[in-house]
C-alpha cells in the first residue's frame, strides 16, 4: 500500500467531468481532497491517493489520458 | 548572534537562527522548524516564521556592514545557524551603473545586479548555500536536486565544499556544457531518460522514499529564503534605499516573491535610510511596508510563461504549461509560487511580460555589446523585457531601475553560436588590410 499527493488541473472542457469520482470507481483507490479551486474555465484539486502502488500508477495514467494534467504536489521539482 | 553555554559552562558565540518554526501559507497551521515543505492538513506550502522581535535587537546597518562579503553578512535574517555555513562566497555580487545599456534604452539611472559572477555562475548559489547549511544542521549526509543546469552545478559545488555526497538528477539530453559544469565537482550524476514531466515526477517520488535533503523539496522553505539576499544587497549597495523598479526573470516565482519580502523586511526592521521600523503584522510573508514603493516587473520567456499569461489575462489561477523555451533555466511549467508572485505584482504596481522567444538572443547580445556582460538565456529574457518596459514608458528615464542578471552566458553558449563570424585572413599584413578594409 502507498500514498501519493498530487495536483490535478482541469481545462475548461473537463471542469464539469467527474474525473475524481471515476478514479475511485475504476481503481482501488481512496481519493482524499485537501484543497481545490474550481472556476468556470479552469480548476485545480490537490488530493491524496491511497492504495496499492501499481493501482496508483495505473490510476494516474488513466487520469492523464482523460486530458487532466497531473503534477507532483508543490509544483515542478526540476529547477533551472 | 546570541550566546550559548557549552558543557563546561563557558559562554561561546554561537549563531542561532532566529526561527519560530514553519507555517502553512494557506491554512496557517504551525510546524516546528523541521525538514518539511508541505502542510499535512491542506497540502499548502510551508514558510519560515522568524522571531523578528529578537532580530530587530541584533541587526543593524552596522552589523551587516561588518559581515563577510557573502550572503552570510545577512545571517541574522537567514533561517540557518551561521556558525559554520556552507559558504563558497555566494552573493555580494556587483551592482553596476549601466551607462551603455541605459543610454541605449533611454534610462539614466539603470543598474545591473550581476549575479552571473557567483562561484558556480548563477544566483542558485545563494539558495543552495542556505539549503546546504540547513541540511547539515539537520544531520543529512546527502544533498540532492533535480535540475536543468544551474541548480545542479551549485548543489554539486556546495557538497564538494561541505564534504558530503551530492546526488544530482538531470535530463539525459541536457547540454554538455551544463553536465560538465556539475560533473567536475564529482557528484553522483543521474541522467534520466525521459520527458520533462517524467523527470519531474520521478524526483518528486524519490524525495518521499530517500533520506536525503532535496534542496527544492524538503529543504524548500529554507532554500527559497536565500533569494531574499538579492533584495538586501541591492538596497545596501544603493546606499540603504530601494529602487523605483526592479526587473526580474522568473521560473517558479520564488525568487521574485523573496526579493519583495527582502525589501519589506528591511523596511520593517528599520534598515533603510529614513524609514522607521514597524510591525510585521499578522502574516510575515505578505507584509507590505508603505515605504516600499518599488514596482516589481517579472519577465518570462514566451515558451514557458504561465505566470505572465495569468497576469495578462487577469486570472487568479496559474494554469500549468508544458515548457518549450530556449530559456531552459526558466522552464518551470507548473510554478509553485505562481499565485504568490501574482499578488506581489499587484501589491507593488508592477507587471509581467512574456518575452518573445525570438528576442532572447537579441537581449543577450544587447547586454554583451553595451555592458561587457555575457549572460545566459534567462538574462536575455530579462534584458529584452527591460527594453519592452523602457519603450512602453512603464519606466521613466530618471527612475532608479535595477535589472537582475542571474546566470552566466558560458553555460548556454550554443544559444548564441551564430555570433562567431571571424574575418578569415592569410598570415600577411596585406591580407589583413584588404579584409579589414572590406569589413569596415
Amino acid at each position: 500500500m502507498g500514498k501519493q499527493r498530487v495536483k490535478f488541473t482541469f481545462e475548461e472542457s473537463l471542469v464539469k467531468q467527474p474525473v475524481i469520482y471515476e478514479l475511485g470507481r475504476k481503481f482501488k483507490l481512496v481519493t482524499n481532497i485537501r484543497r481545490a479551486d474550481v472556476g468556470e474555465d479552469v480548476g485545480w484539486v490537490v488530493l491524496e491517493l491511497d492504495g496499492d502502488e501499481e493501482e496508483i500508477k495505473s490510476g494516474l495514467e488513466w487520469v492523464s489520458s482523460t486530458g487532466v494534467r497531473v503534477d507532483p504536489l508543490g509544483g515542478d521539482v526540476i529547477d533551472g | 548572534m546570541i550566546f550559548c553555554q557549552d558543557f563546561f559552562g563557558q559562554e561561546e558565540p554561537t549563531a542561532v537562527a532566529f526561527l519560530n518554526g514553519l507555517k502553512c501559507r494557506e491554512c496557517g497551521r504551525e510546524y516546528p522548524a523541521d525538514p518539511l515543505n508541505v502542510c499535512d492538513f491542506c497540502f499548502g506550502p510551508l514558510e519560515v516564521v522568524y522571531d523578528y522581535a529578537t532580530i530587530s535587537e541584533v541587526v543593524s546597518q552596522d552589523s551587516i556592514s561588518k559581515g563577510p562579503l557573502s550572503i552570510w553578512r545577512y545571517k541574522d535574517l537567514l533561517p540557518a545557524e551561521a556558525d559554520d555555513p556552507v559558504d563558497i562566497m555566494a552573493g555580494y555580487t556587483p551592482l553596476i551603473k549601466a551607462r551603455g545599456l541605459g543610454k541605449t534604452l533611454g534610462l539614466n539611472n539603470l543598474y545591473i545586479k550581476n549575479d552571473s559572477v557567483n562561484p558556480s555562475f548563477s544566483f542558485k548559489d545563494r539558495v543552495v548555500s542556505v539549503a546546504a547549511t540547513k541540511a547539515l544542521e539537520f544531520g543529512y549526509q546527502t544533498i540532492a536536486c533535480a535540475s536543468t543546469g544551474n541548480l545542479a552545478c551549485s548543489v554539486a559545488a556546495h557538497c564538494a565544499r561541505a564534504g558530503v555526497r551530492a546526488v544530482v538528477f538531470i535530463p539525459s539530453d541536457l547540454e554538455k556544457g551544463k553536465i560538465i559544469g556539475a560533473a567536475i565537482y564529482n557528484p553522483v550524476l543521474v541522467a534520466v531518460d525521459g520527458t520533462y514531466d517524467q523527470v519531474n515526477r520521478l524526483c518528486s517520488e524519490l524525495a518521499d522514499d530517500y533520506p536525503w535533503a532535496f534542496v527544492n523539496i524538503n529543504m524548500r522553505p529554507y532554500y527559497a529564503e536565500g533569494s531574499k539576499t538579492l533584495g538586501y544587497e541591492v538596497a545596501e549597495q544603493l546606499g540603504w534605499r530601494l529602487p523605483d523598479h526592479v526587473v526580474v526573470p522568473s521560473a517558479s516565482g520564488a525568487m521574485f516573491t523573496k526579493i519583495w519580502k527582502g525589501f519589506n523586511e528591511m523596511a520593517c526592521l528599520g534598515l533603510l535610510d529614513g524609514v522607521p521600523s514597524s510591525s510585521f503584522g499578522v502574516d510575515q510573508n505578505t507584509v507590505h511596508h508603505p515605504a516600499v514603493t518599488t514596482k516589481m516587473h517579472m519577465q518570462q520567456a514566451e515558451g514557458c510563461s504561465p505566470i505572465a499569461t495569468a497576469w495578462a489575462n487577469n486570472q487568479s489561477q496559474v494554469i500549468p504549461v508544458r515548457p518549450d523555451s530556449l530559456a531552459k533555466s526558466l522552464a518551470i511549467g507548473n510554478p509553485a509560487d505562481g499565485i504568490y508572485a501574482l499578488k506581489v505584482i499587484d501589491n507593488s504596481g508592477g507587471s509581467a511580460y512574456a518575452v518573445p522567444e525570438s528576442d532572447i538572443v537579441e537581449g543577450i547580445k544587447l547586454l554583451a555589446e553595451t555592458e561587457g556582460i555575457f549572460t545566459e538565456t534567462a538574462g536575455g529574457v530579462t534584458v529584452s523585457g527591460l527594453k519592452h518596459l523602457a519603450e512602453s514608458g512603464a519606466i521613466k528615464p530618471n527612475e532608479t531601475t535595477v535589472v537582475y542578471i542571474t546566470g552566466n552566458g558560458l553555460k548556454t553558449q550554443e544559444a548564441v553560436e551564430q555570433v562567431v563570424n571571424p574575418l578569415s585572413i592569410k598570415p600577411s599584413i596585406s591580407s589583413f588590410e584588404s579584409v579589414f578594409e572590406g569589413a569596415k
